[in-house]
């Protein structure tokens, strides 16, 4: 049974473990807390103010503010959360998806339509220094 | 006695919900995904279960980084439907079977699985979508759930063996319980995709088939994934195929294979329904 860390050597994914969880517990639980219909209207109305409950680092707090969506994944989001933010802005799981992969929202979907992103080429970070993502 | 007579395999992506709810299950992008459940619902009519069980996950609905059950039983009555973010599903509350499900909660923890007992808990699309894929869209479900939740969004998740004994534990507490009842197991979640970051939108068919063919002749071979495979695979939120493994321990070995389905895609994710039967 393996124990070590191989999921870090896979390219443009975060593996939410226990560094990552323990880094983002508040910026995941200001996202969990959207789930509210109630909480969703106080963030709309005074997003800045919504966030000073959340003791949060500065930089996640930017991250959100700026809805830079990798950047929360890599200071610790999980995407299950990060995806309620996403659905607070009006934003579904595909087109969220296609924003961090830096896609055309019309161009994610016809790759997926098309069969999705090939496995091949896209296992080892190895394979994405140079060329990019497959 | 009470009985395991079948397995079910599926995906319970979100957006199928939304296409079920929509009424667009007609449309282009949808027809030929919901096709592969026609069969499956004349199925589960027929076989017109007293009980089923559904293993699935969690996602950041009941359960938060506040309290992360490896592995949680629904002990109650009634679930009331989620609002995950985007307003709650307009399904059926589901109906619980409090009676069997402590009966499994104790035979399970004697039987050293030691799970967490929920009383009190909203479900999200995880359940709720594996039903509408099975029984449509009625008043009512017809017969009543006991969940099953497994953690695989805080890595790491517990590995498909423990998920496969974890199967047969559910089967022994079944068929331990004293009353006559019908039972089926749904093992959801996956098939392969990513949800997240620069890879979102993998897909690995050939990892999907394989596991497909594993569900139906080698439930080993599958309980044997490491989570690192099915991560780089499968996709980081493709692990969730673990779940399968639940379901795939809670039946015979050897199985009669009913009926199989595979469509990419549904929003980010291959889609993927298996139905396996214990031969008599």
């Amino acid at each position: 049974m393996s124990d070590s860390n191989d999921y870090k050597n896979i390219p443009g994914t975060y593996i939410f473990d226990a560094e990552q969880s323990r880094n983002g517990y508040h910026l995941n639980m200001f996202c969990m807390s959207l789930r509210h219909e109630k909480n969703r209207t106080a963030f709309k109305a005074d997003e800045g103010k919504y966030l000073d409950e959340y003791p949060m680092t500065s930089a996640q707090r930017q991250a959100v503010l700026d809805r830079q969506w990798n950047e929360m994944l890599a200071l610790g989001g999980n995407v299950y959360y990060t995806s309620k933010l996403g659905a607070c802005d009006g934003i579904n799981f595909q087109q969220l998806a296609a924003v961090m992969t830096g896609m055309d929202v019309a161009d994610y979907r016809a790759m997926m339509v098309a069969g999705g992103r090939p496995i091949d080429g896209n296992r080892y970070k190895s394979e994405w220094e140079d060329g990019g993502k497959a | 006695m009470a009985k395991i007579v079948a397995g079910v395999g599926m995906s319970h992506v979100p957006a199928i919900g939304v296409a079920v709810d929509g009424g667009n299950t007609g449309d282009d992008y949808w027809k030929p995904l919901f096709a592969g459940f026609e069969k499956s619902k004349q199925w589960i009519k027929d076989q017109n279960p007293d009980v089923v069980i559904v293993v699935y996950n969690d996602h950041a609905t009941a359960f938060s980084l506040e309290l992360i059950p490896t592995f949680a039983l629904g002990c109650a009555a009634k679930y009331d439907i989620a609002d995950e973010g985007w307003g709650a599903r307009p399904v059926p509350p589901v109906i619980g079977h409090p009676e069997l499900a402590w009966h499994m909660a104790q035979s399970l923890v004697l039987d050293e699985f030691d799970m967490t007992i929920v009383n009190d808990m909203e479900v999200d699309h995880g359940l709720t979508v594996p039903l509408s894929l099975m029984f449509d869209q009625p008043d009512v479900w017809p017969c009543p759930v006991v969940p099953i939740c497994v953690n695989v969004v805080q890595f790491p998740p517990p590995t498909g063996n423990r998920c496969y004994n974890l199967g047969k534990a559910i089967r022994r507490a079944v068929e331990s319980f004293d009353k006559d009842l019908k039972v089926v197991i749904f093992g959801t979640g996956g098939m392969s995709h990513q949800l997240q970051a620069e890879r979102a939108g993998l897909i690995n068919s050939k990892f999907d088939k394989e596991f497909l063919d594993f569900m139906a002749n080698d439930p080993k071979s599958a309980a044997a994934i490491s989570h690192v495979e099915y991560l780089r695979e499968a996709g980081s939120e493709g692990i969730e195929l673990v779940m399968w493994n639940v379901m795939r321990g809670a039946i015979d070995e050897d199985v009669n294979e009913i009926h199989r389905h595979y469509h990419v895609p549904a929003s980010n994710t291959a889609v993927g329904h298996i139905i396996l039967e214990n031969k008599k």
